[in-house]
């Protein structure tokens, strides 16, 4: 099922004497979330996401704009009536109902025709069951069951009655690191096996990345970005989306172009052809570094932390809008046996990976230029 | 959420209406016409009328003699149930608290004066404490073998009476004030018994200094709650000496109240209203005082 | 899990820790004190049982020959029970208290059930100026509107049936305010899970929240079956006739008219009979009336 936003606004009532005016939480906000993709709304807390979600499942009515499921227009209609699962951030499991009475349940509701039999109803909670692989939970109380079961059975709950849509707000964020990564992992599968459209709310950048077709980046209710994980990565639209994806953190740079040429401080480290002389923001990402002795980018050292494959160098520079400057080189480059050895504020110096370079306008944030592949 | 509709609160209204109903009927009503009765001189209940209005059940009541006894009654039971039962009560907590073995069947026997009938019981403290031509009764014989002299604490002098009564009251508001304080001092972190212990404090000293500041807002609660209990003292009165109240001079404002209102003196019910509101008034000002006293002892 | 294992493990040390006498084997006099003191009171709290049940199964002639009253008895007799139930309606008292409790409670549970659900769950104008009336009345006492309630029950010619003795006793602010405090703690999340699944309010209140609210149910109703199966007072002032009467009323009428007034020991069988339905349902649920009593019960 296409799911499709239009000009979507959802505005709240200010709480409180001192704030009488209206919050905006999602502003005219257009997305199409293709058939069958899995797409992740990704931003900080209160950027409005988990109101997006809410707008698509209809316990939230939007203030203005349209929802479409395919052709359909389902603005207007309650929740039941859209054909959507819906899994809570904390799971929302009803603590006094076993497992299987959980997953029976949103088939007990159904009235009329649309009401399966009881062995059908077994059937389907016993396939939903399996699919998530917690067939063999069927009798407990979801108080005796780990935080990734408890996850499994809520998307089975939200899968039995084989909903257009699936909807999952801040799936992994109850779970522990290991956890995390197994259940991202069974997520993708289930939607894969499923084939229904899954949008899912996170405020992890890695999570988003690591499983999404498509990502939605949004800040204070308005959409920064959508697009491929990887592509959105590689040409971030604005500083904002930029800092926001990868880990560790974009560095940041106050920078100058003149005569077509980016300088850091006093060094002219990359050209920049095509942009007009102006003061901007540079962000390089943090494998965007080249160990290299002649490198333009002087920084003086400050440690080295050897992380498994990674290498990091962690150094100073007077133009950097983050404390430290923070790369990453392979742990082969050779020179880490000297960096390692070599005494706090020696000089280091880097040449930049041009790809891995953004340049955004100082005023409007957005991106004006990126390096040559 | 905010699919907020005529129908939604229509929904929500329809669902209360019951409660509604009997919180108007049965308490916002009677509330406003009890002041009205209050002030409605000359009222009959038979007639349903009235000479005028004004404050002349207020002066009829406060002039009554029965009025003026039951409320001398009702303060002295107040003064010496409500700080002694808290005194004991308290002992008795502390006492259960420290000990392991039969802590949990002591409980169960302390908490049985809560489940019993106060009618029921009260006769079995007025045959225990009576003295009839047939017996002096068990408390009297007691008293003579210990050299005292006995006396009829059901039918005789008022103290006596009166120390009954107290006794009985106390039996009575005992195991609600246990149950709390044991579970006010269960509730208090064994750290800091072990840090104490740790700084070689003496028991005494733990128990004033850490114990009874940790559970001074439960004994608060108590003397509040004690309060407003003894003042409506009624039932356990009836049961040791009667319904009869006036004539054995062991009335309480509440049944005052009930007499005025009900029975072989009844058929006042504006005299009724006004030692109500009396009592009410009586009740909210010390209620007050209290929560003032405790705030302040809070704050410090 | 191994977590909640390992913080169980460090309680029950720190309790066991806590209740070890200190200088083991050593009998403390403390020690000898405290039991000293919870032993007295445990006999002041068992005596009045133990004197009711003995007293009931002497002989009428024994226990009048009996100058100095026996603490045992020879020859006990269950001939006060077969006088308890047949010289007066004994049983009558008991099936009227009966339906009394059971109706009452189940009328209020069903009010409160649906006006908490209102107050916790649903959205509507109004609301909360609402709630803060229905607080307001915890405030007010009994004594108050019991005046206007006893006219208007008289004059709905309601005196003497079970509809005059039920209807005021079913509000219960307290009760009803213990409820959405639980209600309100059920997760929100799990109310708009329900609703995706389309569920209607009135089914999520039966299927979810009830069920999740049990224990507090439960208290409420236990609560509630003490209160009524010991209530007096409006007992006493709107039934006058024997069919209508309560165990309360029941006990003193007993004690005034009943038995030819003098048969002590069949008015303490009846004691005894009245006294046991709370005494089992405290003894069967103990941890539930002492959980529920300290969580919002005072006497009175």
């Amino acid at each position: 099922m296409e799911v499709v936003l239009r000009e979507l606004t959802k505005k709240f009532p200010g709480r409180g004497r001192k704030n009488r005016g209206e919050v905006t939480a999602v502003d005219r906000m257009d997305l199409e979330i293709p058939d069958g993709s899995l797409v992740g709304l990704l931003g900080p807390s209160g950027c409005g996401k988990s109101t997006v979600l809410n707008l698509i499942s209809g316990l939230l009515g939007p203030t203005e704009g349209r929802i479409l499921f395919g052709e359909e227009d389902v603005t207007l209609l309650p929740p039941e009536k859209r054909g959507i699962g819906l899994v809570f951030q904390n799971y929302a499991l009803y603590p006094h109902m076993t497992v299987k009475q959980n997953i029976l349940f949103p088939l007990e509701n159904l009235k009329g025709k649309a009401r399966p039999s009881r062995e059908e109803m077994l059937k389907k909670a016993e396939e939903a069951a399996k699919l998530v692989q917690i067939d063999g939970l069927m009798d407990r109380k979801p108080s005796e069951l780990s935080g990734g079961q408890q996850q499994r059975v809520a998307i089975a709950r939200a899968l039995v009655k084989r909903p257009q849509v699936l909807l999952l707000d801040e799936p992994l964020s109850n779970l522990d690191a290991r956890l995390r990564i197994q259940t991202r992992e069974e997520i993708r599968r289930i939607q894969r096996e499923t084939k229904i459209t899954t949008v899912f709310v996170t405020h992890d950048q890695e999570e988003a990345m690591s499983i999404s077709d498509l990502i939605v980046v949004m800040r204070e209710g308005v959409v920064q970005q959508t697009g491929r994980p990887q592509e959105v990565y590689d040409s971030p639209d604005n500083l904002f989306v930029a800092k926001f994806l990868g880990t560790p953190p974009i560095n940041v740079f106050c920078g100058r172009v003149r005569d077509h040429r980016l300088y850091i401080g006093e060094e002219a480290v990359l050209p920049a052809d095509g942009v007009s002389d102006a003061e901007v923001y540079v962000g390089v990402r943090p494998e965007g570094f080249r160990l290299c002795e002649t490198g333009p980018l002087s920084c003086s050292l400050d440690r080295v932390e050897v992380m498994g494959r990674d290498v990091s160098v962690i150094s100073e520079n007077a133009a950097s809008v983050n404390a430290v400057v923070r790369s990453i080189v392979g742990a082969e480059s050779g020179l880490t046996e000297a960096l390692l050895s070599g005494p706090k504020g020696r000089e280091v110096r880097f040449a930049l990976v041009p790809h891995k370079v953004f340049l955004f306008d100082r005023e409007t944030e957005q991106r004006i230029f990126r390096g040559e592949h | 959420m905010d699919r907020k509709s005529l129908n939604g609160n229509l929904t929500g209204w329809l669902y209360l209406l019951p409660a509604l109903l009997f919180l108007g009927v049965f308490m916002v009503y009677p509330l406003i016409d009890v002041f009205i009765y209050s002030f409605e001189e000359g009222y009959n209940s038979a007639s349903q009328t009235y000479f005028g209005v004004g404050g002349y059940n207020y002066a009829y009541v406060l002039r009554d003699p029965y009025f003026l006894q039951a409320v001398k009654n009702t303060f002295l039971l107040v003064a010496v149930t409500v700080p002694l039962s808290t005194g004991i009560a308290l002992l008795i907590s502390v006492g259960l608290h420290s000990i392991g073995p039969l802590r949990r069947f002591l409980q169960t026997v302390y908490f049985l004066p809560y489940v019993t009938n106060t009618l029921a019981v009260g006769m079995v403290f007025m045959i225990l404490f009576r003295k009839t031509a047939y017996s002096d009764g068990l408390v009297n014989l007691l008293i003579t073998w210990f050299g005292g002299e006995s006396v009829d604490f059901i039918d005789g002098p008022y103290w006596a009476k009166m120390s009954v009564l107290c006794l009985y009251t106390i039996w009575v508001v005992m195991p609600f004030k246990i149950l709390i304080l044991t579970s006010a001092l269960a509730s208090v972190d064994p750290v800091y018994y072990r840090a104490a212990q740790v700084d070689g404090t003496s028991k005494f000293r733990t128990f004033m200094r850490i114990t009874l500041p940790m559970i001074s807002p439960m004994i608060f609660y108590l003397v509040i709650t004690g309060f407003i209990g003894a003042f409506k003292a009624y039932s356990d009165v009836v049961a040791l000496f009667g319904t009869d109240l006036n004539a054995a001079g062991m009335n309480t404002i509440v049944g005052y109240v009930y007499d005025m209102l009900y029975g072989d003196s009844g058929g006042y019910p504006s005299y009724a209203s006004a030692a109500a509101i009396i009592l009410f008034a009586i009740v909210f000002t010390i209620t007050c005082v209290n929560l003032l006293v405790s705030g302040h002892r809070m704050r410090r | 899990m191994a977590e909640e294992r390992e913080k169980q493990a460090v309680e029950n040390e720190s309790h066991a820790q806590k209740t070890k006498p200190p200088g083991k084997g050593r009998v403390s006099a403390a020690r000898v004190v405290t039991y000293a003191l919870l032993g007295v009171w445990a006999l002041v709290v068992l005596f009045p049982f133990y004197w009711m049940i003995l007293t009931s199964l002497k002989s009428y002639s024994a226990y009048n020959g009996e100058y100095v009253p026996r603490l045992y008895t020879l020859a006990p007799t269950l001939e006060n029970y077969a006088e308890a139930f047949t010289a007066v309606p004994l049983g009558r008292y008991l099936f009227n208290t009966f339906l009394f409790t059971v109706l009452t409670t189940f009328l209020m549970l069903a009010v409160i059930v649906f006006a908490a659900f209102a107050f916790a769950r649903l959205d509507f104008r109004g609301r909360n100026a609402v709630f803060v009336l229905f607080l307001s009345m915890m405030m007010i006492p009994n004594e108050l509107v019991v005046i206007t309630n006893f006219i208007t029950v008289t004059n709905l010619d309601l005196r003497n049936t079970f509809a005059g003795l039920i209807l005021p006793s079913v509000t219960s602010v307290f009760y009803l305010y213990l409820l959405k405090e639980n209600f309100e703690q059920i997760p929100d999340n799990l109310y708009y899970a329900a609703k995706v699944d389309g569920t209607s309010d009135l089914r999520y209140l039966f299927r979810v929240m009830i069920p999740i609210a049990r224990p507090t149910l439960v208290t409420v109703t236990i609560l509630k079956v003490i209160e009524c199966w010991n209530s007096y007072v409006w007992p006493r002032l709107i039934t006058d006739d024997e069919n209508y009467f309560l165990v309360s009323n029941g006990i003193q009428e007993i004690r005034e008219n009943g038995f030819g007034r003098e048969n002590i020991p069949a008015m303490m069988a009846a004691v005894v009979v009245i006294s046991i339905p709370l005494i089992v349902l405290f003894l069967l649920f103990r941890d539930k009336v002492m959980e529920g009593v300290s969580r919002g019960g005072t006497k009175g």
